[in-house]
């Protein structure tokens, strides 16, 4: 967790002055964008600090995609707007400041793994050495294949090495680990990691829990087109350590004080550290909490009976997140 | 399939950035600073770098070389060369095929070459350029001159062959028509351009191919217009390929209908607008 703190150093202590002063590295306001009678984004409001590195986490048809395409100007959003940098996607991306790792595709069968980096960097006004980027991508040794011939991995660190090309500030990727395996998936973070120091801003789009939790800083979580849930990886992963604790209510026999001791144990629960709710139906009490123990000890030392703990996956969290959002 | 070049440990990798992790926020202000200094490239991104890859790619496609250039010779020495000693009318009736298949070469290195935009739609090349600050008019432009290239190729080929195989035919008369050829095959990478964004990838270059072959026919590229019937004939007039193959053939000293230099400019204008359309209509969703 001291990766969190380090890349939001530059964030906090270098306020990026440019003509205006723009503190934002992706401004989104009020995005909207539909494909015939379906809304793919919906009035969706997003700030980027520079440095940040941002997962973009939600099941597929969320509006991840849709959502990037009009942050990098490949497509017009119906209303609202794109700022990069305090200026227009299209511009942005001209002058190099963003650059973006796409899922597939992209790329020519026909040119060499150095001669796919050397036509992109022909391209740009100014770009970093061929060589350093095709070091950089852990594509050296293979800079004289022909793409054809490149496995799934190599062609999304080809695709890597021309992200990087133009040194962007800002670098957006879609699904960027799709097609690697475990040791090409932590060496490329491990290389984004490494940007993210130097003020680099990250954006990924990732459907993968764990990607998100490892990886990013802050993770914001888009159902329907909206952002259902925006926090630090650890808040996240705190919604996702609640577990459910149910117990059945001592039994009262319906005397009149009944309802008020279920009343005084739901209070008592309430307090509790970690409880993020409590619901009683009938007789039995399902509450949720990140300290099962503790509510657990109350439970029991109040005569509750039949006590049981479920454990909440990554997975239930998600769902549950996103599901709410609809 | 684990052929990974990037199984060293992560700490070499990170070797070089030890220094910026001391004092990240000195390092990431010099960079945020160092943007003020980007700019966007001239021409919109239009490089001879750029020219010299497009080309690199062209001349590996085994089928692109095949197509406009032995194609074109062989098709040269089946029907020309075995008429080396027929005229028609005041032309050698070698040369006059000589010219008609150096056209019809350059007619495909340059429709083809344009359809090209097609397969590198469905690739995601196109995407992957809208990513950067190649401007579509750049792109279009280093098809066109590379497809044009490729078709002058054609036309040396077969001119080179004409010329070592006893024709007569005099040195000017072959360059000034080469040139002429070379010239107007611009019309049909624009064609093959506006082919390229209307038609989808699997069939473009074979839909290209199949309507050259029947505009070369009728435009009288493969046969002279004259065998055909007085209602064809004026049709094919107004094809494409027509005025194309007319002014080609007008150094060989035949006399050749002013009228095609008109239909030229008006099918280049025709094709480019076409283009244009079509690339508009497609950059709203790349």
């Amino acid at each position: 967790m001291t990766s969190q703190t380090t890349s939001h150093t530059p964030a906090s202590a270098v306020p990026v002055h440019r003509g205006a002063v723009t503190a934002s590295a992706v401004a989104l306001n009020h995005l909207t964008k539909s494909f015939g009678g379906i809304t793919a984004v919906n009035d969706l409001d997003l700030t980027i600090r520079p440095g940040e590195v941002v997962a973009f986490l939600g099941p597929n048809g969320a509006g991840k995609t849709t959502t990037i395409d009009m942050l990098l100007g490949l497509s017009r959003p119906d209303a609202g707007d794109v700022e990069i940098f305090g200026m227009p996607p299209r511009r942005a991306v001209s002058l190099g400041y963003v650059s973006s790792v796409m899922q597939t595709g992209g790329l020519l069968d026909d040119l060499t793994v150095r001669e796919t980096v050397e036509y992109t960097s022909a391209i740009f006004a100014s770009s970093l050495d061929t060589d350093l980027v095709l070091k950089r991508a852990g594509i050296a040794e293979i800079a004289n294949s022909v793409v054809k011939k490149c496995s799934g991995g190599q062609k999304q660190r080809l695709r890597f090495a021309m992200a990087l090309l133009p040194d962007p500030a800002l670098i957006v990727l879609d699904e960027p680990t799709t097609g690697m395996d475990v040791t090409g998936r932590r060496d490329f973070w491990h290389q984004m990691r490494a940007d993210a120091l130097t003020g680099k801003t990250i954006l990924f789009a990732t459907h993968y829990l764990e990607e998100a939790d490892e990886f990013a800083d802050r993770v914001i979580l888009i159902a329907d087109g909206k952002v259902v849930a925006d926090g630090s990886a650890h808040e996240i992963r705190g919604m996702a350590a609640a577990k459910t604790v149910s117990a059945t209510l001592p039994l009262t026999d319906g005397e009149p004080t009944a309802e008020a001791g279920v009343a005084e144990l739901v209070d008592l629960l309430g307090g509790l550290a970690g409880v993020e709710s409590i619901d009683v139906q009938a007789r039995r009490l399902r509450m949720r909490t990140t300290d099962s123990d503790a509510a657990a000890k109350m439970l029991f030392d109040n005569a509750c009976t039949d006590l049981e703990i479920t454990s909440h996956s990554l997975e239930d969290a998600f769902i549950s997140l996103t599901a709410k959002g609809a | 399939m684990s052929t990974q070049p990037s199984t060293q440990p992560p700490s070499t990798q990170l070797a070089g950035s030890t220094k910026v992790r001391t004092a990240p926020g000195a390092a990431s202000a010099r960079f945020l600073s160092s943007l003020d200094d980007r700019r966007i490239p001239r021409f919109g991104g239009f490089s001879a770098a750029l020219l010299r890859l497009e080309l690199l790619r062209k001349l590996r496609n085994r089928r692109t070389l095949i197509f406009t250039m032995i194609m074109p010779a062989v098709f040269y020495l089946i029907f020309g060369l075995t008429n080396k000693d027929e005229m028609l009318g005041s032309t050698n009736a070698a040369l006059y095929i000589s010219v008609s298949l150096a056209t019809y070469g350059a007619m495909i290195a340059t429709t083809t070459g344009g359809a090209q935009v097609a397969i590198e739609r469905a690739l995601g090349w196109s995407r992957q350029l809208a990513l950067t600050p190649l401007r579509p008019a750049a792109y279009i432009l280093i098809k066109v001159i590379v497809s044009m290239v490729l078709g002058a190729v054609s036309v040396i080929v077969v001119f080179v062959l004409t010329a070592t195989t006893g024709v007569h035919a005099p040195l000017t008369t072959l360059v000034s028509s080469g040139l002429l050829v070379i010239l107007t095959s611009c019309v049909f990478a624009a064609f093959g351009v506006m082919l390229g964004y209307l038609l989808p990838a699997e069939n473009a270059i074979q839909v290209a191919s199949m309507v050259l072959g029947i505009l070369s026919l009728i435009g009288g590229l493969f046969v002279p217009l004259e065998i055909w019937p007085d209602t064809l004939q004026t049709i094919a007039r107004f094809t494409p390929a027509y005025g194309v193959g007319e002014i080609a053939r007008a150094p060989l000293g035949g006399g050749y209908d002013h009228w095609a230099i008109v239909s030229v400019l008006v099918w280049l204008a025709i094709f480019v607008a076409g283009s244009a359309l079509a690339l508009r209509r497609d950059t709203s969703r790349v």
